[in-house]
């Protein structure tokens, strides 16, 4: 009941989608596809802004569309940011963040100091949103979605129309929303590393139909040529640092699992985090290592074996705890260690990054 | 107004009342009319575009004839009228109204489905996603994103009828008082070659126009018409 059931069927000239998905009812789920995959359509037909006859959709146990049931975009309690800037240019930037307010069952501006403060707005509130910056309208667009307390929001690719700098701007702020916000978000993108900093589940289109729909970390472990390129190929771990080693500056990564050394970034301990950790950053081993410089061995068993990108190469995937990780191997180092699935083994860890 | 006689006044008056009442009828019709051109996908659409577009380019004199024979007691309209129990339209000034609603109508459709169109979709469903219904955002992000289209239809629609001449002397028949508009006042005094008061009255006109045109322009602000930003 907790949970988003999307069916779809549009037929558009020369585009189709199809797609029959449960989603999580929480968290961050990304919609990721090349343009073109129908994640931005998807996406609208979820708000009502397209319609899909004979759709079904259900968000958290209320029926939003159905055979007997059309709930038009207005009556529908989400949130909404847009690709592009989407502020009406008639309004104040304090007029923009009431409009919807004022449409809500109780039109009170609630968490109002907490979202403006959670998206670094509050000094812009009396200016024009033509005087803004694309990020700062960004943040503006967010915040008046989120301050009509939505039950869910749908977020279309909105650094897209940013340049590099921008996005890194405004990053944090999305990733406050994510471990803040208790509601799920639906987020549309096409870039790889934005996803992998955010989703927590992972739904891959291609062509209007869902080719993969799973959690973060199991898609991560089990590489998709379609998501990933070679070289990012790794895996995604959720931790906490869990200890701090002040005289060799390092920090212990903590997760369901075992801990993991890295440089310490000055994150307090207690501090979620996100870790990469890329398959070729990682080797295995029969017995656990001696006076090798590689800090970080953990225990773990193989859960499978899978082709790499280049035939010479196989990619191991270790369960550690409840967490999944991947080695990059060559087939010959693979034969000769005799790795079997189910065996157990040490996998040695070179680099973590924090994403 | 000294030196305008009473006649000239009379006229004066009714073609203030007919462009008053003509914008007031085009703007509750027309902006539907508009809208629907703007946002509609039907085949048929530009049947109606091109229905609506004919005053531009037909003689006002066709246009005139046509209708005048509608009105007639053989004429669609004139049989509504008798059954309806109204008077017939012909020589009234509902006729002339109804008459010049239509001619004026390209006038007030154009600028505003020109807006509408330039506006998009977008901010409509920017709207939608923070509750406000489709009259709501009507009223509260597209007038205030489209006023100056609306401020330019008025005054096109309003001056262009005040300037009415073949089609109001068609249906109008020219009564004093009733249907003798300012345009026609003028063609009077020029036919009585009553040179000066027909100045009188024409410069009147010349002025009005050059003052409402001033006014329109001096406040049209040179704005984006996108709406979002």
């Amino acid at each position: 009941m907790s949970d988003i059931v999307a069916r779809f069927r549009l037929d558009r000239s020369g585009f189709q989608l199809d797609v029959d998905l449960v989603l999580p009812g929480r968290g961050v789920t990304a919609f990721f596809g090349t343009s073109g995959s129908g994640k931005t359509t998807l996406l609208r037909c979820i708000a009502g802004l397209e319609r899909a006859p004979e759709g079904l959709l259900s968000v958290l146990g209320e029926v939003w569309q159905d055979q007997s049931t059309w709930l038009a975009p207005y009556r529908r309690p989400l949130g909404y940011v847009f690709q592009e800037a989407s502020l009406f240019a008639h309004l104040s930037v304090m007029g923009n963040l009431q409009y919807g307010v004022k449409r809500t069952k109780s039109g009170q501006l609630t968490h109002f100091e907490h979202i403006v403060d959670l998206l670094g707005i509050a000094h812009l509130l009396q200016r024009q949103p033509q005087g803004l910056s694309g990020g700062e309208r960004q943040r503006v667009a967010i915040a008046r979605a989120l301050l009509i307390n939505p039950k869910i929001l749908l977020m279309d690719e909105p650094l897209a129309a940013l340049d590099v700098q921008r996005k890194q701007d405004i990053f944090p702020y999305l990733e406050r929303l994510r471990d803040e916000l208790a509601i799920p978000v639906l987020y549309v993108s096409h870039d790889h590393h934005e996803v992998a900093r955010l989703a927590d589940h992972l739904v891959v289109m291609e062509a209007g139909q869902v080719i993969s729909n799973r959690p973060m970390s199991v898609a991560m472990a089990q590489p998709d040529q379609r998501f990933q390129r070679d070289e990012d190929i790794g895996a995604i771990i959720d931790g906490q640092v869990g200890a701090i080693d002040m005289p060799w500056h390092l920090a212990r990564m903590d997760f369901p699992g075992g801990g993991l050394w890295m440089r310490d970034h000055d994150l307090p301990v207690g501090k979620k985090v996100r870790l990469l950790i890329l398959a070729r950053d990682v080797s295995l081993a029969r017995h656990p290592p001696e006076q090798s410089s590689i800090q970080n061995s953990l225990q773990g068993h193989i859960t499978a074996i899978l082709d790499d990108t280049h035939p010479g190469l196989a990619l191991v995937q270790v369960r550690v705890g409840t967490s999944l990780l991947l080695a990059r191997l060559t087939k010959r180092a693979a034969t000769a260690l005799g790795l079997q699935m189910g065996e157990s083994i040490w996998v040695q860890v070179k680099s973590v990054a924090l994403i | 107004m000294m030196f305008l006689s009473d006649g000239d006044l009379q006229s004066l008056v009714l073609s203030l009342e007919l462009a008053g009442s003509v914008t007031a009828i085009l703007l509750l019709i027309g902006t539907p009319i508009a809208w629907w051109l703007a946002h509609s996908r039907a085949w048929w659409k530009v049947l109606v575009s091109v229905t609506v577009a004919m005053p531009l380019v037909l003689p006002p004199s066709v246009l005139g004839f046509y209708l005048l024979i509608a009105m007639g007691p053989q004429g669609p309209l004139g049989m509504l009228t008798h059954t309806l129990g109204i008077a017939p339209l012909p020589f009234s000034f509902a006729g002339l109204l109804v008459a010049s609603v239509l001619y004026a109508l390209p006038f007030m459709v154009q600028p505003l489905q020109n807006a509408f169109e330039a506006l998009g979709d977008r901010p409509l469903e920017v709207a939608a996603t923070l509750r406000a219904s489709p009259l709501d955002a009507f009223f509260t992000v597209v007038l205030p994103l489209t006023w100056p289209a609306f401020l330019t239809a008025i005054t096109l629609s309003f001056a262009h009828t005040v300037g009415e001449f073949g089609v109001v002397l068609m249906i109008g028949g020219n009564l004093p008082g009733i249907t003798r508009v300012a345009s026609l006042q003028i063609f009077d005094h020029v036919e009585a070659l009553e040179y000066a008061e027909a100045n009188h009255l024409a410069l009147m006109l010349l002025l009005f126009s050059f003052l409402v045109l001033l006014l329109v322009y001096a406040r049209q602000p040179a704005r984006r018409q996108d709406g979002v930003s």
